[in-house]
């Protein structure tokens, strides 16, 4: 889907990322050719299933890859800085500054040795020249702001003194400290209770609005989704096999595997009481080796020859899917076109 | 803190003094001391007489009393070999054997932890294997084997060092080059293995998020987190290398507290070998609690336990 046409900039410019990883059997095609553009405060979730590219995506764009991950693009550029091209040292000031990145782990991502205010006002003082007195004000700022309540006493706090959900609220208050334009948020509610879930996604979404951050939030729940995106991008083997503004992709889901993950999911209003929700029979494939066609073909219950072939772009943008039908076989589920 | 050090504290005398009375009383099991003492051709009546000029006869907890009431004024009795205070002639041994520890756990660790850091950055590199072959031939190797081939390179052939005595600093040379390099491997590898481990976790990956240089992510993220069980080991190896460099002190003629054990052993001299083990004990003890204090320093998660 490469042309996008925008009349503003985008701040996240994808083109063609690629990522394979060498592995004694072969090579492993992980991401296969995305494009994505993201704008100025503009929220992109990226949807798919366990091993389709959601983190790597993330870490390719982050420049935190493992050193025997092979990179390449036609286009990586964050507000016209290439990011293929750009030095170490060029990345690491990015990082934490402009771009910051939120995990999925809060128990594990904080330092155990040093203090949360230690680790807050290091991400502040790695950037900017500011006093440490200066950065433990901001640090208390945030966490007030995060919702964290006797923020300076937390300060002197080691992180195996908080649970989960003040953990990730902490490594929140962490991204923000250097006010970033681009937040990455790696499925940073998985590892969370239920209930904490969705307090700390409003949290995300809300702060991210009030501060104008473009996010890129990466998830497997649709509902999630549903609730915070601009933009939606279906991941699948590797692949953005449908991308376009949530409410078209939800309302008008084209491409077979979208509908299949929306059939997972109950409805209220739609899903009757008692019925079945839907899978997606079969596994993902292998994609070490050479890769042809629709990648989906082995699972897609429209599946024809020229699926083995080269797969079209179809629609328009901003809404756009990889298909070989062209309604992407809306007519053959007896969906409305 | 102070709470943590103040348990550790208790915990350490308690041990201290469990192994003061173990110490005292292996010595009686080891048979009569009377008898011992007198020598194959004395006969019963002066071995009653020894037994009494020594206080054998009296009951063995009030000996330890007595002993330990001694011990703690810092007077372990007379030699009954060198016919000397027991103390003076052990702190004339172990200034020796403490410069000789010092200087070898240091030269161990100098080595042992830039070796596991540098192998740890790049496993299978180069530098791993290099520190990986040392390793291994620090293990496989008997130090007084070791010492010698030292000895004859250094001290015979090139005449660089002084092959044995303990009168300047030259002297302690090869043998802290033999005693740390003996203890440098378990160190590289628990280093190398830490870092290792550390490196891959998730904090790290948050550090280098932030945007902190790979100085910054190796020495105040990782190396903090992976150092701990080196801390513990070391303490260890340190109270192994006071008590334990016999072979060592041997092999220069370094007459230090080790070669004093050996010697007291072999000449059944008691007070000496009870106030070395004491002596010895005490050493792993300190370290230990020292050990257990700077851990709880690097993790915070220590001081609660």
């Amino acid at each position: 889907m490469s042309h996008i046409q925008d009349t503003v900039k985008p701040l996240l410019s994808v083109r063609g990322l690629t990522l394979d990883i060498p592995l004694a059997s072969g090579t492993l095609h992980a991401v296969r050719g995305i494009d994505f553009d993201l704008h100025k405060g503009e929220t992109l979730c990226i949807v798919g299933e366990s091993g389709s590219g959601k983190s790597l995506t993330s870490l390719a764009v982050m420049g935190l890859l493992e050193k025997n991950i092979r990179r390449s693009a036609e286009q990586l550029n964050f507000d016209g800085i290439d990011l293929i091209g750009a030095s170490k040292r060029q990345m690491r000031g990015l990082r934490g500054d402009r771009i910051a990145m939120i995990f999925q782990e809060p128990m594990t991502s904080l330092n155990p040795a040093y203090t949360i205010g230690d680790q807050l006002v290091e991400a502040l003082r790695l950037h900017r020249k500011v006093s440490r007195e200066k950065a433990r004000e901001r640090a208390i700022e945030l966490l007030e702001k995060v919702g964290i309540t006797a923020a300076a006493s937390r300060l002197s706090q080691y992180p195996h003194q908080l649970s989960g959900g003040l953990r990730q609220r902490v490594v929140i208050a962490m991204a923000l400290m250097c006010e970033p334009e681009l937040i990455i948020a790696d499925e940073p509610t998985t590892a969370l209770d239920v209930t904490i879930q969705a307090q700390i996604l409003s949290l995300l979404v809300e702060l991210t609005k009030e501060m104008d951050v473009a996010m890129i939030l990466i998830t497997h729940d649709l509902g999630v989704v549903a609730r915070v995106a601009d933009k939606v991008g279906v991941m699948y083997a590797g692949e953005l096999v449908e991308t376009g503004p949530a409410t078209d992709v939800f309302g008008k889901p084209m491409h077979p595997y979208t509908r299949g993950l929306l059939h997972c999911i109950p409805q209220p209003g739609k899903t009757k009481r008692g019925e079945k929700l839907g899978t997606i029979p079969g596994i993902v494939p292998s994609l070490i080796g050479d890769v042809q066609g629709c990648a989906f073909r082995t699972r897609c219950p429209h599946v024809v020859e020229a699926c083995r072939g080269d797969i079209p772009e179809r629609g328009q943008p901003p809404h756009e899917f990889l298909c070989v039908h062209a309604d992407g076989a809306r007519a053959a589920e007896g969906e409305p076109a | 803190m102070l709470p943590f050090i103040l348990k550790r504290l208790g915990l350490a005398g308690l041990v201290a003094f469990t192994v003061s009375f173990i110490s005292f009383s292996l010595l009686f099991l080891s048979g009569d001391p009377a008898a011992a003492l007198a020598g194959e051709t004395a006969s019963g009546e002066d071995i009653e007489a020894i037994r009494r000029l020594y206080g054998f006869d009296r009951p063995m907890l009030v000996q330890y009393g007595e002993w330990l009431f001694q011990a703690l004024r810092g007077n372990f009795g007379e030699s009954y070999y060198f016919k000397l205070p027991v103390s003076s002639l052990i702190a004339d041994r172990l200034s020796v054997t403490m410069t000789l520890g010092v200087c070898g756990i240091t030269f161990a660790l100098l080595t042992a932890v830039p070796l596991g850091v540098a192998a740890a950055i790049r496993p299978n590199s180069i530098i791993d294997r290099v520190a990986l072959f040392l390793s291994v031939a620090g293990q496989a190797m008997p130090s007084f084997w070791f010492g010698l081939i030292l000895i004859v390179l250094f001290g015979i052939k090139l005449r660089w060092l002084p092959p044995s005595g303990a009168s300047t600093w030259q002297h302690f040379i090869m043998p802290t080059i033999v005693l740390g390099y003996y203890a440098m491997p378990a160190i590289m590898r628990l280093t190398r293995a830490g870092m290792l481990e550390v490196l891959n976790s998730d904090y790290i990956r948050t550090a280098r998020a932030k945007g902190a240089g790979e100085g910054r992510v190796l020495f105040k993220h990782a190396l903090r987190n992976a150092i701990i069980p080196v801390v513990s080991l070391a303490a260890v190896q340190m109270g192994f290398m006071l008590g334990g460099s016999i072979v060592v002190e041997s092999i220069f003629a370094l007459h230090g507290a080790g070669y004093l054990a050996w010697e007291s052993i072999a000449r059944n001299d008691l007070p000496t070998v009870q106030a070395l083990i004491l002596i010895f004990s005490m050493f792993y003890i300190i370290f230990t609690f020292l050990a257990d204090v700077l851990n709880a320093w690097l993790d915070p998660r220590m001081r609660s336990s």
